[in-house]
């Protein structure tokens, strides 16, 4: 069997399963819809929080980052894994005290306002497509290079898969079809992790392996060699970085707040029986994420090792196929700026912006481009996005492998895709129309309208997984930070200080969210230019910032506002003790 | 109420101390003071290098358990731990889904 029919075999399994575990778990009622009926055991739950979790942004990108990032990939590392130590300790129990339905319930109630609720609707919506669209366009990639279909049809595939389960099982068709796909998809990082592992190292573990001596009898500690090439080809050493210590705090801060503020993330601990279990499955869910997170590093450093082992200095005619695959949809381009039919590829840009592909062949055969050189002499341009999908192929693995990491790069988009989707028809359906705009509709008629809000935010994502704004990774840290700004200062604050009134949250999470999105959106598409970042801050760590304003103002704007009314201090009372 | 503040107080105190120590492995080792570290040799690593990339995971995890086991103590010492029977004998049934 060719790679190509094993690899539309497995993925036909895989969606075979999820679409089988939809019809077995529909939704009768908006309790199951919105949050399963509360009835999810905490392993489910800890399994089901990893796999919306873990997006195309984990599996895909994570490790291809942090493997041209070195060191500094640590920041995704941290951020993504931290926060759900903010989550167990600050969040999760007391929301799942409250025990209603969404982020906006929660804000709208411990607020008293409509305001404040409005506010965090447009905030959720807000998050959630930008994270969506990230997703839906993994599927595209994942979708045009294995199965060569392109992107767009990729993307309508993927969109009719998760418009099929969401629409039908709501919450809880989504939380057991994620059950699964967590099990695809870390059996599918593993896997190549391992194998790789035992090639390069002969040391299984894959996250002792990139400490280890290589397998080649050299005596040579990985990282240690893995230095030195990069040192030579003028990048500077793997484990050292290059950020600022203060640009990589303000990053870390941002990612881990955000993490905590996700509202797809949050309201999976609506959906277990207790408060004890929500805090338990916080726990489960790290858990289950380290799997993939501590193995991610190891793949990156492998992935560097290998990549520039194979393509540093081979003739372009000599080079395997993976590498003219990607070249043909535009994710490797290659210029022989010296003519010798070899690829030199060392530091800096190999030319400006992403290649622009014209018709017509150079005299290796490689695709010529239009773009201008770049002021260097590297001749290499790789997307960073391809290097977990590459890796196998790159390892020269045996074709199943390969076949699995697509199906594991697909259950860890449509996933999260599927969790964000929930969100956005929660918050239109239950949020703006039961709460506000038609309160009187009956619990038929709110699942409806749910069932329909899914279906045209699957349209609107599908359509910015066809035009995209970035790649997949910056894409989501924008929605971080938007998070990180808006949603988790609010709710601490509602939790742990009783005299925050609706006025400080609103006044707060306004400003935290303007500044940061204006931050973000001026200095990526206005002012590209780092050196006039405020204080060295990269946009991706505006949320730190966005977070601060929004706890300042809140505070001092509450100390000059009237106290919250008894009865929500009193049901503040309430959230902070599990029994009652 | 007095009880539940006492209650308060001690869960506060542990979300604490337990935050320092989550802010001391991340924060302290993994970015402040990680060129420091990177001095020491930690197996085939930097031990700066590892802290960053895999030992501050290692130790999020264990926070959480260590945060779960207290607070089910919390939760008895206080008498405000949830007893099964909060939970109405249908739900446990399909609990097991």
């Amino acid at each position: 069997m060719d790679a190509q029919t094993l690899t539309y075999l497995i993925v036909g399994l895989t969606f075979a399963l999820y679409i089988g575990i939809a019809i077995w778990a529909k939704a009768g009622t908006t309790d199951d819809f919105y949050v399963a009926g509360h009835h999810v055991p905490p392993l489910a739950n800890g399994m089901a929080t990893a796999a919306d979790w873990m997006s195309a942004a984990s599996f895909i990108s994570m490790a291809g980052l942090i493997s041209f990032m070195g060191r500094d990939g640590a920041q995704y590392l941290m951020g993504w894994t931290g926060g759900y130590v903010l989550l167990a300790l600050l969040l999760a129990p007391y929301l799942r005290k409250f025990g209603q339905f969404t982020v906006p319930d929660f804000v709208g109630d411990r607020y008293y306002s409509d305001a404040a609720r409005t506010v965090a609707v447009i905030c959720a919506l807000f998050i959630s497509f930008t994270y969506v669209a990230g997703q839906m366009r993994g599927v595209g990639i994942v979708f045009s290079r294995f199965l060569e279909v392109d992107i767009t049809t990729g993307v309508l595939i993927g969109m009719s898969i998760v418009f099929f389960y969401a629409v039908l099982g709501g919450m809880k068709g989504i939380t057991y079809t994620q059950v699964a796909q967590y099990c695809v998809l870390i059996f599918a990082f593993m896997v190549p992790a391992i194998f790789i592992s035992i090639l390069m190292t002969g040391n299984p573990v894959p996250q002792l392996g990139f400490g280890s001596q290589l397998a080649d009898g050299s005596g040579m500690y990985l990282l240690d060699k893995l230095d030195g090439l990069s040192v030579e080809l003028g990048f500077g050493p793997y484990t050292d970085g290059s950020k600022s210590t203060f640009d990589m705090f303000c990053i870390v801060a941002a990612l881990m707040v955000g993490t905590a503020g996700l509202p797809h993330v949050i309201v999976r601990f609506f959906t277990v029986p207790k408060v004890r279990d929500a805090r338990l499955s916080a726990g489960y869910a790290l858990v289950l994420i380290a799997i993939l997170y501590t193995t991610a590093p190891a793949v990156a450093s492998f992935a560097r090792l290998n990549l520039i082992d194979t393509v540093s200095n081979a003739e372009y005619q000599d080079t395997p196929a993976w590498f003219k695959n990607w070249e043909a949809i535009d994710l490797i381009a290659w210029r022989d700026k010296n003519g010798d039919g070899k690829i030199q590829y060392v530091a800096g840009a190999a030319f400006e912006g992403a290649p622009q592909f014209t018709e017509g062949r150079g005299v290796s055969g490689e695709r010529l481009l239009s773009n201008a050189d770049g002021g260097s002499d590297n001749e290499l341009y790789i997307d960073q996005d391809i290097m977990v999908l590459a890796n196998p192929e790159i390892a020269e693995l045996p074709d199943w492998v390969v076949a699995l990491v697509v199906a594991g790069g697909l259950a860890a988009a449509l996933s999260t895709a599927a969790g964000l989707l929930l969100v956005i028809s929660t918050s239109v359906a239950h949020d703006l129309f039961k709460k506000m705009l038609l309160p009187k509709i009956t619990d038929k008629q709110e699942l409806m309208f749910a069932r329909m809000a899914v279906a045209i935010a699957v349209l609107i994502a599908g359509y910015f997984g066809v035009y995209p704004f970035a790649f997949v990774a910056q894409v989501v840290a924008f929605a971080f930070g938007l998070a990180a700004s808006s949603f988790f200062p609010v709710i601490i604050m509602g939790i742990f200080y009783k005299r925050m009134n609706k006025e400080g949250a609103i006044a707060g999470m306004i400003s935290g969210l303007v500044f940061t999105a204006t931050y973000i959106v001026y200095f990526k598409t206005f002012d590209t230019n780092p050196d006039n970042w405020w204080f060295g801050v990269s946009p991706e760590g505006a949320g730190t910032i966005g977070m601060t304003i929004n706890f300042v103002v809140a505070y001092f704007v509450s100390r000059f506002t009237s106290e919250p009314p008894q009865e929500v201090q009193d049901m503040v009372e309430r959230i902070r003790v599990p029994r009652g | 109420m007095s009880d539940n503040k006492g209650y308060w107080k001690d869960n506060v105190s542990l979300v604490l101390k337990l935050m320092a120590v989550w802010f001391i492995v991340s924060y302290g080792a993994g970015i402040l003071f990680v060129d420091f570290l990177n001095q020491f040799q930690f197996f085939g690593f930097p031990f700066g290098f590892w802290m960053a990339q895999q030992g501050a995971i290692y130790v999020f995890v264990a926070l959480i358990f260590v945060y779960v086991a207290k607070m089910n103590t919390l939760d008895r010492k206080y008498g405000v731990e949830e007893s099964d029977d909060d939970i109405p004998a249908e739900d446990l049934e399909r609990g097991g889904e």
